[in-house]
């Protein structure tokens, strides 16, 4: 299991240099950059780069050094556009918010998916079924930026039960809606994924043979059922939550809670490159990270992946 | 009937060699016949037909120009910009006075190119990579994979703007980037079916004869592949349309005047407490029936052409 986690260690942190490396050489790249010409960036903040970087140094030891603070230090650099603040700030204030939400799209979408999705396949065939595999289908159309504008329009304009955006220090008539829009396509899909695979594993031998000792539904499911077929789910949760923290971008546009997203977006229009480039490479970082975490759950699951 | 056709189709290949073979099915007979018995992919496919006639054919109905500006809504357009039949604006006008069902049809046109060009590439490239690792094997094999695995594990979406903001917006950028992604799937699955198709007999047979390694690749294993690569294309296109419209939600793809599906959908929601519902209900509808129709249309799709994966 260590080589195993090693191995895979091994393939993660070159991923990561790889895209610092990258996200770097595209911003020396950019028309307009602090480091192609002068022209444009406020004296303050050249000042600032030049403390940090030196900017007569060459690209290499420039990119050296970018790489070394983002690597030791977790250490972005100062903003581009702004003189008194730094991605570091920025992150630090918008970070907690979209981990907060989205630990409880992540969990709203695993818990209700999942068991709408087991229910379905206990209950094959029966009204249950026919409404999870509906809500699957339907959902499947509806991904977060369609969601948001029908979730206020109907909760907020026409009901007015619950505020359409803003964050107030993550009150809970605040998270509502923006869990909701996050978590439902993964919700949908979770659920189909986890109502096939409990069907294949309840149509099984082992299964058969569990009725036919008389346990009972219930612990047949709980006890032997539901491991193997949590599987597939465990494989889904990586680009689970590559589209999740992606679609976090759009909510806090939408609904301005003021997560990183917010930052992103409004960088991405002002140039703000340092911004785009931190943000990048710490959501890249942590998907990194997530999916290393999700490949050790699955083998360490799964008795048939030899490492 | 159906059945006695069946023993019919199946009975040549029980007496092996048979001499007087009655006329096969063939497989793509076998797949339409499969599809047409399905009636919601049949829907969807007369669905997206008329879907791709108005993104053709829409701004000759058109009385407005999509740029122009009606100077007689601008002002009161809550009031008097909604859907007519005799001021001409069947859609209604957007925010600005622009006529909505030339909008439309100008989003629609984008949206759709988006997802068939990222289809396409996927294909193309896709298969060609899958199918090439897929049959080399070995270390080859490791590293083109090892490729696609990096790929997907970055969040692609983050790359994709900073790409979008580095190299200032634009159409062809955003294809460049759709395409840099869409094929990673298709590899995959191409590569998993080239694995179970290589070792047949008749990849055996070109390979005795002599037949070259790309040659093998490209007259023996793709063709096989065709009917996964197609279900799968027919699945990417509305992956790829909601891509770009989230992008374009957010305010970073496609550009004005120009237009897409999600560019309408934000501009619907943006003034939606301005009392303009139909800016957000026409694009809205637009964007979920086609998206229903292509699931739908890949799900028959996948059941007449891939009947052993459910």
């Amino acid at each position: 299991m260590t080589a195993f986690i090693l191995r895979r260690l091994a393939i993660a942190i070159p991923t990561i240099l790889a895209l610092i490396v990258f996200s770097f050489l595209l911003m020396e790249a950019a028309p307009g950059s602090p480091f192609a010409s002068e022209r444009g960036v406020p004296p303050a903040v050249l000042a600032n780069l030049e403390a940090k970087y030196g900017l007569d140094r060459s690209l290499l030891e420039r990119m050296g050094i970018y790489v070394w603070n983002v690597m030791t230090q977790f250490d972005f650099g100062p903003s581009f556009k702004f003189k008194d603040r730094t991605v570091n700030d920025l992150i630090a204030q918008g970070f907690p918010v979209t981990l907060t939400y989205g630990f409880w799209s992540f969990l709203v979408a695993i818990t209700v998916g999942g068991t709408l999705g087991l229910l379905a396949a206990v209950y094959h065939n029966s009204w249950l079924d026919t409404l999870a595999v509906g809500i699957s289908v339907g959902a499947q159309v509806l991904p977060n930026f369609v969601m948001a504008p029908i979730l206020v329009l109907i909760f907020t304009l026409w009901l007015g039960w619950l505020p359409g955006g803003g964050w107030r220090g993550g009150q809970a008539a605040y998270v509502i809606l923006p869990v909701i829009a996050l978590s439902t396509s993964y919700m949908a899909s979770i659920a189909r994924i986890t109502r096939s695979s409990m069907l294949e594993v309840l149509g099984a031998g082992f299964i058969r043979t569990a009725r036919a000792k008389g346990l009972p539904m219930r612990r047949i499911v709980l006890r032997h059922a539901l491991k193997p077929a949590l599987l597939p789910i465990i494989s889904y949760l990586g680009p689970a939550f590559v589209g999740m923290i992606t679609g976090s971008v759009l909510i806090d546009v939408f609904f301005s809670t003021g997560g990183i997203g917010q930052f992103f977006v409004n960088s991405a229009l002002a140039r703000d490159y340092s911004v785009i480039m931190g943000i990048t490479i710490l959501i890249g970082t942590l998907t990194v990270l997530f999916n290393l975490l999700v490949d050790v759950l699955y083998a360490w699951i799964d008795p048939k992946i030899r490492y | 009937m159906m059945l006695f056709r069946r023993a019919i189709a199946s009975a040549p290949r029980l007496q092996a060699a048979g001499a007087d073979t009655p006329a096969g099915r063939s497989l793509w007979a076998d797949a339409r016949a499969r599809f047409l018995r399905n009636r919601a992919a049949v829907a969807s496919l007369a669905i997206l037909g008329l879907v791709i006639a108005f993104a053709l054919f829409g701004q000759h109905f058109a009385v407005w120009n999509n740029e122009e500006i009606d100077w007689a809504m601008l002002g009161n357009v809550p009031q008097v910009g909604g859907p007519s039949l005799s001021n001409g604006h069947y859609f209604g006008v957007d925010e600005t006075g622009r006529d909505l069902f030339a909008r439309t049809v100008q989003g629609t046109r984008i949206s759709l190119m988006v997802g068939i060009v990222g289809a396409l590439i996927s294909v193309v490239v896709g298969t060609a990579w899958g199918a090439t690792a897929g049959y080399v094997g070995g270390r080859t094999d490791q590293v083109m994979m090892r490729i696609v695995d990096l790929m997907m594990s970055i969040p692609y979406m983050f790359v994709l703007i900073l790409l979008l903001v580095v190299f200032e917006r634009s159409l062809i950028m955003l294809f460049v980037g759709i395409g840099l992604i869409s094929w990673l799937d298709m590899a995959r699955i191409a590569r998993g079916q080239t694995l179970s198709i290589k070792n047949r007999e008749f990849v055996e047979a070109a390979i005795a004869t002599g037949v070259r390694r790309p040659v093998i690749i490209w007259r023996h294993i793709v063709p096989n592949l065709l009917g996964v690569v197609i279900v799968y294309a027919t699945l990417l296109v509305p992956s790829m349309i909601i891509f770009e419209s989230f992008i374009s939600f957010l305010g970073l793809g496609v550009q004005e005047p120009s237009t897409s599906w999600g560019a309408l959908i934000n501009a619907g929601a943006q003034n939606m407490r301005n009392e303009t519902p139909w800016m957000l209900a026409f694009p809205l509808a637009f964007f979920v029936v086609t998206l229903f129709a292509f699931f739908f249309l890949g799900d028959g799709l996948r059941d007449a052409l891939d009947p052993k994966d459910r």
